[in-house]
């Protein structure tokens, strides 16, 4: 059995303030492997976007460890992160801003335009290569920088929230070519978001976190293969499985709502 | 509850109009909008100048007071040799400034943006040199450097390099934080951050610092020179204004001011060449 590609293990985050230390991560253990779409969802302020800097390793946990490939402190970076913020530069063209993560990373300017070049179509850019930022509408700005971080061939993909900030039709549109993309190119996805029904349409298994301290209060596979339809959206287990999450992460859900059934 | 709704239904509302105005805004500017903007104030300094004839030649006011423009005009024009050859050492000492002062300012504002306690210490001094007036440095620099344009050139530079150095050193710490951890995940050095960060996220405010340094320089130059030169509009001023010659005066101010005008119209096209996200950005709201 090969070790999974990613590993978080037992992993605590605890920051010091003036008012004293605050635990913002306990205990968290989570796996990905490879080809796998794993989407971390939470309250807002549960935590995530800590655990999301950990595993982009821009942040150290304070006790347990990340693993990659069951390598503690692998030589090459292993992620490629996509920001809430799309942190497009709006002195560089589409094709500059794409190419930006192989130029920094060594890639000499024309050969990097020609890569982005061959993928512009699957990510639904042609003809607006030469475009600034201001003229692109939300939903390219994201495959923009989705593109920008998908084009760095890391073996895993961060993304954070990525559509949180596009209007309804926009972002379920996105779900669909997003959940596609991962499917066809057979990417490694780690999803950070608070969408339950965006967790679910994409992933293969979704951890619910905790309030702070964030804790893993549950792990929900989801077996239906993927890509899935708009049909997976009325299907039995998708129904079911929102429902459970939205009583596990709102504080009234699990009152109001009421669980019956073998889940509860 | 109810009043939540209420509340937004009057922040939708108002930002809407918000949009229309400005969308009618737009569509006036665009009927003629080139036209208008260069065309008003002409027309302005063309009444302007008809105002000031006509109270000089019916107000008989003497000319050494104030001399009317065609006065100006044909004195000026008259001694145009000599006005230029002054005019060309001053705009020696304009430029010559300007680049002392441009270079300068990106080199303290690059280094200050690397190293934070520096900039505690350096700002203090440089905000005080910009407080000694240039009427008492010139002197001491004619005294320590001599009569020649270099220690003019160096003084002009000084005088004029805080505005930019300040808006430049304003523009590189205010690059995203989150775009330089970003790049700095794809593998970029602190170097190329700045290089490919830092810098164009400076060069708007550059250039907006040196537009404001393009207004006062040539006043600079022609104070530098006041207090002796070999030649310039400074000491031409001086030397007509002791002659009681206020018409060849006027003439060297109306020479130093189409200086001003020109250099502030091509930090406009430094702008149009360095910033071709923001020409077509102004582009598109038209």
């Amino acid at each position: 059995m090969t070790r999974p590609l990613l590993e978080v293990d037992r992993i605590s985050k605890t920051f010091r303030s003036r008012l004293g230390e605050v635990s913002v991560l306990d205990d968290i253990t989570m796996h990905v492997d490879e080809g796998e779409f794993v989407s971390v969802i939470g309250p807002s302020g549960s935590g995530k976007s800590t655990l999301f800097s950990i595993l982009a390793e821009q942040l150290a946990p304070s006790s347990g460890e990340v693993r990659f490939h069951g390598d503690r402190d692998p030589k090459a970076p292993f992620s490629a992160y996509m920001p809430q913020k799309d942190l497009l530069m709006p002195w560089l063209t589409v094709e500059d801003n794409a190419s930006l993560g192989l130029v920094l990373g060594g890639m000499g300017r024309r050969q990097a335009r020609t890569r982005i070049a061959e993928l512009l179509p699957t990510f639904r850019l042609e003809g607006r290569e030469k475009a600034y930022p201001f003229e692109l509408s939300g939903g390219m700005r994201q495959r923009v920088a989705l593109l920008r971080t998908v084009v760095q061939d890391r073996p895993l993909l961060l993304l954070d929230e990525p559509f949180g900030a596009l209007d309804y039709l926009t972002r379920t549109e996105l779900q669909f070519w997003l959940a596609e993309l991962c499917a066809e190119e057979g990417l490694t996805v780690v999803l950070i978001t608070h969408d339950v029904p965006e967790a679910l349409f994409l992933s293969d298994r979704v951890y619910v976190l905790s309030n702070r301290p964030a804790t893993v209060r549950m792990v929900l596979d989801q077996p239906a293969p993927r890509p899935r339809g708009l049909s997976y959206f009325e299907s039995e287990q998708f129904t079911h499985d929102e429902r459970r999450l939205l009583a596990e992460l709102t504080e009234s859900g699990g009152v109001r709502i009421g669980l019956s059934g073998p889940a509860a | 509850m109810s009043t939540e709704t209420i509340d937004r239904v009057r922040v939708i509302g108002s930002r809407d109009t918000g949009t229309r105005a400005a969308r009618r805004r737009r569509s006036d500017s665009r009927g003629g909008g080139l036209f208008w903007r260069v065309a008003s104030p002409l027309l302005a300094v063309a009444a302007l100048l008809v105002i000031w004839q006509l109270a000089v030649d019916l107000g008989g006011i003497d000319p050494t007071t104030l001399p009317s423009p065609t006065r100006v005009w044909n004195s000026g024009w008259a001694a145009s040799e000599q006005i230029a050859e002054n005019a060309a050492a001053t705009l020696q000492i304009t430029l010559f400034g300007l680049l002392v002062a441009i270079v300068a300012a990106v080199v303290i504002s690059s280094v200050l943006s690397f190293i934070a306690p520096l900039r505690q210490t350096v700002l203090p001094l440089l905000i005080a040199a910009q407080s000694v007036p240039i009427i008492v440095l010139a002197p001491l620099f004619v005294i320590w450097f001599g009569f020649d344009a270099g220690p003019k050139i160096v003084l002009v530079g000084i005088v004029s390099l805080l505005p930019l150095t300040i808006s430049i050193l304003q523009g590189l710490l205010s690059a995203d934080p989150d775009a330089a951890s970003l790049m700095r995940s794809m593998g970029a050095s602190k170097w190329r951050i700045f290089v490919s960060l830092r810098v164009p996220t400076a060069l708007p405010l550059a250039i907006t610092g040196l537009r404001i340094m393009t207004s006062f320089i040539v006043v600079a130059a022609i104070f530098s020179e006041y207090v002796g030169a070999r030649a310039g509009l400074g000491i031409f001023m001086q030397t007509q204004k002791n002659l009681y010659r206020t018409d060849l005066v006027f003439a060297a101010v109306f020479v130093s001011i189409a200086i001003g005008l020109t250099l502030f119209a091509l930090t406009y096209l430094l702008e149009w060449l360095l910033l071709p996200w923001e020409r077509r950005r102004k582009a598109a709201q038209r």
